[in-house]
């Protein structure tokens, strides 16, 4: 399960005047397995990419294969696609319809035309993956918390078992208690199935977090791919685009002008501390 | 699809039309569409066109742009066209078969339908297209306001017509945003039978509406918090006054409308 | 003192469909004073009472118990109300939830027209309102155009247009990007140090506590912490357990401190903690 984006473009209202270019000749491939990021200032394209995905929008210019195959080439290949890639867009809970729960989860398997047994199966699944209690499974879906309501609707997109999850910034508005809870929950999935996951966020903490890469969209333009080590380097040039790169990074910054001997590439402040502690200590 | 529809939409340029006071164009509009009942004659439509022609070149609108509006209502104008041929009844018989009947008068009178409800369509278009939309909301609340006496709401009705302008874009791209997310899920609206097409809407209608709901809650409470309290004792902040093109247009209304009763 | 609050106690019932009634306590006896002219950032993580404490302060939600003076008004009084909205404004989360108007100046206006103000003055208060927030080249825009921030700016114009003492930032920088945030902080601290407006701004973003005056910390409606950003801060792991962050800064030296390297933790930015650590080395 691969996705490869060759030469993507995508204009808005071509041959209109108020056409616009949303995306210019993109190009990554990504693996089976990989948790990768995918971040940008509003209006960067990324709402447009992640639409091309699963064929909801279709490239100008350019393919997107899954598995070798272009899915916009015909219907089936489309259908297919949407069932291996799943998408969480943002605020996801406003999509939720159904009187329990269970069944608002349920939705998505029915839609595959699944029986009851395997169904039952996959909510199962997906409701334990999201850590929502069995006692909530049967209520209304409108009584819960907002993030409650927010897993029940990623839940919702995990029990059509794509091989791929695309989430588009799941954790806009929550706590940062919420955040660390759903990113758990996250990891732990990507462990266990060994699915792959997309995330679509401006927040460069998540990214620095959880991502083992990071691919940095600004203008419609790649501009970036590369671990987040690496792309966090650029402080300066991230900081021009609209993204806001985490305090630590600056810190780090400013101790190497004065002379701190700490690697460029620290991204938490826990290593930050290490690293720090270790100068310190080894200078006297 | 929603978007081709030029009827109610303000095309913002600059023209003499544009610079109209609102209410002088929306009684020009009622005084209008009065006027194309008023007329039967054949040379009275000739007049109304001429009349029609002038103000869209006053209005500097591009022609094009105004037709556009009329492809919505295609359907409609076949379809009446199509009962009145079919089934009008008259002394010239063309051609009869079971129900059908086509008779010279029918045709006739097809003709002059069709023909009054382009000038109708084309003829108020006119008015959303030069006029703004809180101009013709302000326009309809002072028009409206001496019958707030005997219990017209003219002002609720006013405010209505404002939010519902705001927020009329705001649902269509957040059903846009439902349907993605539900087609993502694997929901399926292009194929299947009536009442399959019919089921699998509920899964838009019920967060479009949770939505709407919340929507309303928030922006009630945000306008109290504004001290709205409704319209006794507010201003505006741009109060309409009529000027000299405005008494310049009403005397043409008046002409019109007298030519077209003389006629 | 702009807002006295004395044991403030908001209750609401919890029906649920099995029937089974709960007395949920949004706030618990929450006390606390806002001096004119202050900064205030009141933190706590969703559903802590915090959103229930600023929609008391203008009378959309009533106290069950306990006493709130807003502006030298007690609250209890319900004929004061409209005197209390048109001296402390509040802006809320959903920039697209209130605005009114299609035109931007348009929506600026409705305070004022609301207040009875006269059309001459309003067209002045709306031109000012504009250029405070830095939004006067979209005046004749329609707000669909406009980005989450500058919505949001708009919306704070509407109430600067009306003239308060005190403006309530209910959750306004929750849906916005960081680009969105950065303009709204730019716009609250400008109305706060140039205006003398007082601020209350509730959120859950530690990064936007620092430059308050004051910071003000609820848990389970209960105020737990109070005081300056520097010394709210400092407890680091009070604060992590109840869901919060501090600010990467505060949260280095708090390590470094474990770890025995020994630095003041009442260090809230990059300035003040390479300071600290240029006396070390």
């Amino acid at each position: 399960m691969s996705i490869e984006i060759k030469n993507l473009t995508h204009i808005y209202g071509q041959g209109q005047p108020f056409e616009k270019i949303a995306l210019e000749n993109i190009n990554f491939h990504i693996d089976k397995g990989e948790f990768i990021g995918i971040i940008g200032h509003t209006g960067s394209g990324k709402s447009t990419l992640i639409q091309m995905f699963n064929g909801l929008l279709k490239p100008t210019k350019g393919n997107i294969l899954v598995d070798g195959i272009d899915i916009n080439l015909d219907v089936e290949n489309k259908k297919e696609a949407r069932r291996k890639i799943g998408i969480v867009f943002q605020y996801p809970e406003y999509q939720l319809f159904e009187m329990t729960i269970y069944k608002d989860v349920a939705y998505g398997p029915t839609n595959l035309g699944l029986n009851e047994e395997e169904i039952n199966s996959r909510v199962t699944s997906a409701l334990t993956h999201m850590g929502m209690d069995e006692s909530l499974w049967e209520k209304s879906p409108f009584e819960l918390s907002g993030g409650q309501k927010r897993r029940v609707a990623i839940a919702g997109v995990i029990a059509m078992q794509p091989d791929i999850l695309v989430l588009d910034e799941p954790t806009a508005g929550l706590d940062p208690k919420g955040r660390e809870e759903l990113f758990k929950q996250l990891k732990n999935m990507h462990k266990l199935l060994n699915m792959t996951i997309i995330l679509v966020s401006h927040s460069m903490e998540d990214m620095a977090r959880h991502t083992a890469r990071l691919l940095v969209l600004s203008k419609g333009k790649l501009i970036y791919d590369d671990t987040p080590r690496e792309v966090f380097k650029h402080i300066t040039e991230l900081e021009e685009i609209g993204l806001a790169p985490p305090q630590i990074k600056y810190i780090v910054k400013e101790l190497r002008q004065r002379g701190f001997d700490i690697s460029e590439d620290i991204l938490t402040v826990e290593e930050a501390a290490y690293q720090i502690k270790r100068y310190l200590k080894g200078g006297k | 699809m929603i978007r081709d529809i030029t009827i109610g939409q303000y095309y913002p340029i600059d023209s003499i039309l544009h610079r109209l006071d609102p209410r002088t164009k929306i009684i020009a509009v009622f005084a209008y569409i009065t006027s194309l009942f008023l007329i039967n004659a054949l040379y009275g439509y000739a007049c109304v066109i001429l009349a029609l022609g002038i103000i869209i070149q006053l209005s500097k609108v591009p022609i094009q742009f105004i037709l556009k509006g009329l492809k919505s209502i295609v359907f409609i104008l076949i379809f009446t066209v199509s009962i009145n041929i079919l089934f009008s009844t008259g002394e010239t018989v063309l051609w009869k078969f079971w129900i059908f009947n086509i008779t010279v008068e029918g045709i006739i009178l097809a003709f002059e339908m069709a023909l009054r409800l382009i000038l109708l369509i084309v003829g108020s278009s006119l008015l959303t297209l030069t006029t703004s939309p809180i101009q013709l909301t302000d326009g309809i609340e002072i028009l409206l306001n001496p019958l707030a006496k005997i219990g017209v709401p003219a002002h609720e009705i006013a405010m209505m017509m404002s939010i519902a302008l705001r927020f009329i874009p705001i649902l269509l791209e957040e059903t846009d945003k439902i349907m993605k997310a539900q087609t993502a899920r694997g929901a399926d609206f292009e194929t299947g039978s009536i009442i399959q097409r019919a089921k699998a809407m509920v899964p838009i209608m019920v967060p479009l509406f949770v939505s709407a709901f919340r929507r309303a809650d928030e922006l009630a409470m945000a306008m109290e918090a504004r001290c709205y309290r409704g319209g006794a004792g507010r201003t505006r902040m741009n109060s309409l006054k009529y000027q000299t093109r405005d008494k310049i247009a009403f005397v043409v209304i008046i002409l019109f409308i007298a030519f077209c009763i003389w006629i | 003192m702009i807002i006295t609050a004395k044991n403030l106690v908001y209750e609401y019932i919890n029906e649920e469909e099995s029937g089974i009634i709960d007395k949920v306590r949004a706030l618990d006896e929450f006390s606390i004073e806002v001096n004119e002219g202050e900064f205030l950032i009141v933190l706590g993580h969703n559903g802590s009472g915090k959103s229930t404490f600023a929609k008391h302060l203008n009378g959309i939600l009533r106290a069950t118990d306990g006493t709130l003076f807003v502006d030298g008004f007690d609250m209890k009084d319900e004929d004061i109300i409209w005197q209390v909205r048109s001296n402390v404004g509040m802006v809320f989360q959903n920039p697209d939830n209130q605005i009114v108007a299609t035109i931007v100046e348009e929506d600026v206006a409705f305070g004022p027209e609301n207040l009875g103000i006269p059309s001459q003055e309003i067209r002045e208060r709306v031109n000012n309102a504009l250029k405070l927030v830095e939004m006067e080249d979209y005046k004749r825009h329609s707000p669909n155009q406009l980005s989450g921030g500058q919505k949001q700016r708009i919306a704070i114009a509407g109430i600067i247009a009306m003239q308060p003492k005190c403006i309530v930032f209910d959750e306004s920088t929750a849906m916005l990007d960081p680009m969105g945030r950065r303009q709204v902080m730019h716009t609250m601290n400008k109305l706060n140090k140039e205006h003398g407006i007082t601020i209350i701004h509730i959120t859950h973003h530690m990064e936007e506590a620092i430059m308050a005056d004051r910071i003000v910390v609820i848990e389970q409606g209960k105020m737990i912490l109070e005081g300056s950003p520097k010394n709210v801060f400092k407890n680091v792991e009070q604060l992590k357990n109840i869901g919060l962050d501090v600010p990467d800064a505060t949260y280095l030296a708090y390590l470094l401190n474990k770890e025995g390297i020994k630095i003041n933790t009442g260090v809230i930015n990059t300035e003040e903690v390479i300071k600290e650590l240029c006396q070390l080395k």
